[in-house]
């Protein structure tokens, strides 16, 4: 019995191996490809046969973006409107949620369900309004109307998953504060966020991903290629003349980097928080 | 600790006898408002007042164009809704959606039981893991132009399909009318899959092994177990998943415009890329704000259904 049991798992073992081979090929070949193509000349790209490492080998395309000006402003404007988005998100998010999480208020219900929709609202559909809006604000082409706009994306996930981290964290933590006479401020930044530090690496990790990847809208409400992001920056590259696959797939390679970072060093935080937020609540 | 108590109730039993005033009262009631005030203020600007604004767009005539635009009542709606494009657009989203939303689900589950396999030791998943979650660390803007190379007439992928005999030559996957909505599909299928995974691994996890162990000892077969207890005990998860991922796909418009703009034609034309090219291309902004105002209804169909689930499941 024994024996044929470890038969069959051995059996099984095989498959098992073979599935993700097979589905680790499918999801790692492109990219692969991405960084071999990151170290070629531009006319090897679609040399025939295709190979991994060719004779032109060199890193010429990581100097060329690594040294225009103009292509270190895209990173430069994506990191900074990222990292506001990212503080300015967890600040309202932590604050709301620990109202969702602590108090019982008349709406409170009403307002929940608004920020569940919220998440449901199409971009498309607000592209028009605040392409308007922020052109009457005076915010086109500016960070601050970036920033501005990308917290309708962030703030619904961060406010969820914040208020279901702090439905984990015991009452009685507020109630001791409260009678040592702090007021909700004090109790929420001295008791309850320095015990919540996985939970908003979490939520920050998630909302940097939102801003670093958001395309739409830094289509639309930027203009002067001195305000474009990543992710324009690299449609921008294939709008010349010729297209420089190289630079492209460096660009690329470069443009991951932070979340590669963020995910190597968070996964375990970030994976946890994604699904008792999203799932869960 | 026992001490702490005692001096906590105490000072519970001091703060009750007196009353406290009036004025700190109201402060004890207004604090919640104080805390979701930002939030509420930000989707009061951020929703709200934009959706009345796109609602009322969508009644006039030359919005945005021209300083004076008339009122027009429905006609836009009307305009949209016998435009043969927008229900070209509308078939190829549901398209779109359909195809990448089941795949998502059934390479999701079929990679998370994989690494979910108590036949492996834990850092040989934990490699693989790393590996089946890379697409998700790219930007679509990136994922948009590297499968544009991969599937490049002269590509990788049409070096293989031909010398393999697969194909006679290369195919113009996203310029041709017959593959370009198979191809997009395709790529987001790919570029979509891991956070299914991710979340229906941490909801395998969660099932008890002890359920597996009765069902062999029952002489139940993996298939049967995978049907009678994992599609069960994730049912929950899984829905969730389906709606939100529905309601993503839906909306999908950085993929489409960096890949083939919603081209050859209108073969991979769907309703955001509809609506920005009637807004931004063709400056007609009050068909445009009609179209956005139709797939925010569609949007909150999917979005009620979504609510609903969650609540029941509370």
């Amino acid at each position: 019995m024994a024996k044929t049991r470890r038969a069959i798992d051995r059996a099984s073992r095989v498959w098992v191996i073979v599935g993700l081979a097979l589905g680790a090929t499918f999801a790692g070949f492109p990219v692969v490809w991405m960084i071999s193509s990151s170290f070629k000349k531009n006319s090897e790209i679609f040399a025939y046969p295709p190979s991994l490492l060719t004779d032109g080998f060199s890193a010429d395309a990581y100097l060329s973006i690594l040294t225009d000006p103009e292509k270190l402003r895209f990173f430069a404007n994506s990191y900074l409107v990222a990292l506001s988005v990212t503080a300015l998100t967890l600040v309202v998010a932590v604050l709301a949620a620990y109202a969702f999480s602590r108090y019982e208020f008349a709406g409170r219900k009403s307002l929940n369900l608004i920020i569940l929709s919220v998440q449901a609202v199409p971009p498309i559909t607000l592209l028009i309004p605040f392409f308007s809006l922020i052109v009457t604000l005076r915010l086109y082409n500016t960070y601050q109307g970036l920033i501005l706009t990308y917290m309708v994306f962030t703030l619904p996930y961060a406010i969820i998953m914040m208020t279901a981290y702090f439905n984990t964290l015991s009452k009685e933590l507020d109630e001791a504060a409260k009678i040592d006479g702090a007021n909700p401020l004090k109790i929420l930044t001295r008791v309850i966020l320095p015990i919540s530090v996985p939970a908003m690496v979490s939520v920050g990790t998630y909302t940097f991903m939102i801003a670093w990847n958001e395309y739409l809208f830094a289509l639309t409400l930027t203009r002067t290629t001195d305000m474009r992001t990543v992710p324009i920056g690299i449609q921008l590259l294939m709008g010349q003349m010729s297209y420089e696959w190289n630079e492209m797939m460096a660009m690329s390679v470069l443009g991951a980097i932070p979340i590669l970072l963020l995910f190597l060093f968070f996964q375990r935080y970030f994976i946890g928080g994604l699904t008792a937020g999203g799932i869960k609540n | 600790m026992s001490n702490e108590g005692i001096v906590g109730k105490f000072r519970i039993d001091t703060l009750r006898k007196k009353d406290l005033p009036t004025s700190r009262k109201w402060m004890q009631a207004l604090t919640p408002y104080g805390f979701v005030a930002p939030v509420t203020v930000l989707i009061l600007i951020l929703t709200f007042i934009p959706i009345a604004i796109v609602i009322g767009y969508s009644t006039l005539d030359n919005v945005i164009m021209t300083p004076e635009s008339k009122f027009v009542g429905l006609s836009n709606y009307f305009t949209i809704l016998t435009d043969g494009t927008f229900y070209v657009a509308a078939r190829n989203s549901f398209v779109f959606t359909v195809g990448s939303v089941g795949a998502h689900f059934v390479l999701g589950i079929t990679f998370a039981s994989l690494l979910n396999s108590r036949l492996l030791p834990g850092f040989v998943k934990t490699i693989f893991r790393a590996i089946f979650i890379l697409p998700w660390l790219f930007t679509v803007a990136i994922i948009a132009i590297l499968w544009r190379m991969l599937l490049n007439p002269n590509g990788v992928i049409n070096y293989f399909l031909v010398s393999s005999g697969v194909v006679d030559v290369g195919v113009e996957w996203l310029s041709s009318r017959g593959t370009a909505l198979l191809a997009v599909t395709f790529i987001n299928i790919w570029a979509g899959y891991p956070f299914f995974m991710v979340t229906l691994l941490a909801g395998l996890q969660g099932i008890s092994r002890d359920l597996y162990e009765a069902a062999s000892i029952d002489g139940a077969k993996p298939w049967q177990q995978f049907r009678h207890i994992t599609l069960p005990q994730l049912r929950p998860i899984i829905i969730s998943m389906v709606i939100l991922d529905m309601i993503w796909t839906s909306q999908q418009f950085a993929l489409i415009w960096l890949t083939t703009g919603g081209g050859p034609f209108d073969a991979t034309e769907m309703l955001p890329t509809y609506t920005y090219k009637l807004a931004f291309s063709n400056y007609e902004f009050g068909l445009a704000s009609a179209s956005a105002v139709i797939i925010l209804l569609l949007s909150m169909v999917l979005a009620f259904f979504y609510i609903r689930h969650q609540k029941a499941r509370d």
